[in-house]
């Protein structure tokens, strides 16, 4: 599992760094700051699932690595 | 308190009015019934005004800058008269590209790090008002929990953060009643040394001689590419702080408080499993969303299949994205664990609530003390409920009966 995330449209909700603080930080104006590189822990699933579930502005996106044909 | 006739509404549909007191009594089944309906409203009141209620559309308006402008965001038969792109109130009077530049210098000092501090004086007043009101309780167990209790709390706030006298709160409603809740309403004079004007550049005045570090003196500090912000950009950040911040997180503290006075049941899970809470406290501002935004339309655009014309005002009553059914399963139930929760009690876009990390912590700390003190409590009189008009809606007058007033002095948040 992928996680991407698309800092314009970031508007600085904080739902993801609340729901998800392993895989997200916030800077000093509160824009969203992904921690992880690519692949998302295994462990930390659910939370990246919580963090694009909970963004109002669209601004994360997860995809599975092998996506089926 | 004067102002001029109004007539009734008879038909949502074409004469809607977001200041009548059966729209703040009744307003989810308005909008559902509008967006089921004619999901773009018009009415002809304050030189014609659009209704939108679907999420699509809310949240399309709050994307396009382009045709929308935020020169007004309080829907009056006035005029703004300060022109975008700063205007009255920076940032939330804005318009690109000025509107970045307003909203950086202040996104710091309101961001989630720089909020925490604030927690645990926000968690002691809201300790000191529960000791009063459980120490002052009538034999009866009623209290007002608006008046008592959830208006207060951000009154006190703001002024810590603001770094006037808790005492000057009072001034504060005054001036919120006055400037939103009877916007464009109000044909009384008001005394010159009365008006929010005047008490904010005394304040102003005040931090010259003596620089302070509180957030007037950090706007006065501040600068936009080497320039010192002009007073009127200092006074209208101010305004918007004083008047954006305070009855917006009253009536969500006030909102969440009614309905856990009519589901015993949930205010038991949640001291059960105070972990749910995060997920409560989003469940709540999505349901009861306080705040209708507003924009003027800039340039002619068709929406919904309405041509709406430059110079209209439209609303943006987040609180009806929050319940379409289109957006949100079960939009109208309250799911205090819902997991899939994109609300938008914060507004979308560019103009996202500048105090939003403030108001989410203030609803939390405000909810964890009030069922660690008071876990039973019941709605004293249903009918007795008053609701704000205008554009932020909440309870006004909330009265509670406390059944079981705990003794209890441990709060929630020191475990």
């Amino acid at each position: 599992m992928k996680i991407s995330f698309n800092r314009e449209a970031c508007q600085g909700h904080n739902r993801c760094y609340l729901l998800a603080p392993e895989l997200f930080d916030v800077d000093d104006e509160g824009y969203a700051v992904l921690l992880v590189t690519g692949d998302v822990p295994e462990q930390l699933h659910a939370k990246a699932q919580l963090a694009v579930d909970n963004c109002p502005e669209y601004a994360i996106t997860l995809t599975e690595e092998n996506p089926p044909a | 308190m004067s102002g001029p006739e109004r007539c009734p509404v008879t038909d949502w549909q074409t004469d809607f009015d977001h200041t009548a007191p059966e729209y703040a009594a009744d307003a989810p089944a308005i909008w559902q019934e509008l967006r089921e309906t004619c999901p773009v409203a018009h009415s002809d009141r304050f030189g014609g005004t659009w209704l939108p209620t679907r999420h699509e559309d809310i949240s399309a308006i709050a994307h396009d800058t382009e045709h929308f402008t935020s020169r007004g965001v309080i829907v009056s038969v006035l005029e703004p008269q300060v022109p975008a792109p700063v205007g009255y109130a920076p940032p939330i009077s804005s318009d690109p590209p000025f509107h970045q530049v307003a909203r950086s210098l202040l996104l710091p000092a309101f961001a989630p790090k720089a909020i925490r501090p604030i927690e645990a004086p926000t968690r002691a007043f809201c300790a000191q008002l529960i000791d009063q009101i459980l120490s002052d309780l009538p034999a009866s167990g009623v209290v007002d929990a608006a008046e008592q209790y959830a208006q207060h709390i951000p009154v006190r706030v703001i002024a810590h953060m603001l770094g006037v006298p808790a005492e000057d709160g009072d001034r504060f409603r005054g001036f919120i009643h006055r400037i939103l809740e009877m916007a464009g309403q109000n044909d009384e004079p008001v005394a010159p040394d009365e008006t929010m004007i005047h008490y904010i550049f005394t304040q102003i005045e005040k931090r010259r001689d003596e620089p302070s570090d509180d957030l007037i003196g950090f706007l006065l500090q501040a600068e936009i590419e080497g320039v010192p912000l002009t007073d009127d950009h200092v006074g209208g950040t101010i305004a918007l702080i004083l008047l954006a911040g305070i009855d917006t997180t009253w009536s969500a503290i006030g909102a969440s408080i009614w309905y856990l006075a009519q589901h015993p049941e949930e205010c038991a899970r949640l001291i059960a499993h105070p972990e749910l809470m995060p997920f409560a406290v989003e469940e709540m501002l999505r349901a009861f969303a306080p705040v209708t935004m507003a924009r003027k339309v800039s340039q002619d655009v068709e929406l919904g299949g309405k041509q709406l014309h430059e110079g209209d005002w439209v609303l943006l009553p987040f609180p009806s994205a929050n319940r379409d059914p289109e957006f949100f399963e079960n939009p109208n139930e309250v799911i205090l664990d819902r997991e899939k929760n994109r609300h938008a009690a914060f507004g979308l876009g560019i103009h996202r609530c500048l105090g939003s990390n403030l108001a989410r912590m203030e609803l939390t700390v405000a909810l964890e003390e009030w069922l660690a003190r008071v876990p039973e409590f019941e709605l004293a009189d249903p009918e007795a409920v008053l609701w704000s008009t205008g554009q932020v809606r909440g309870p006004r007058k909330l009265p509670i009966r406390i059944l079981d007033p705990g003794t209890s002095t441990t709060t929630m948040g020191a475990r």
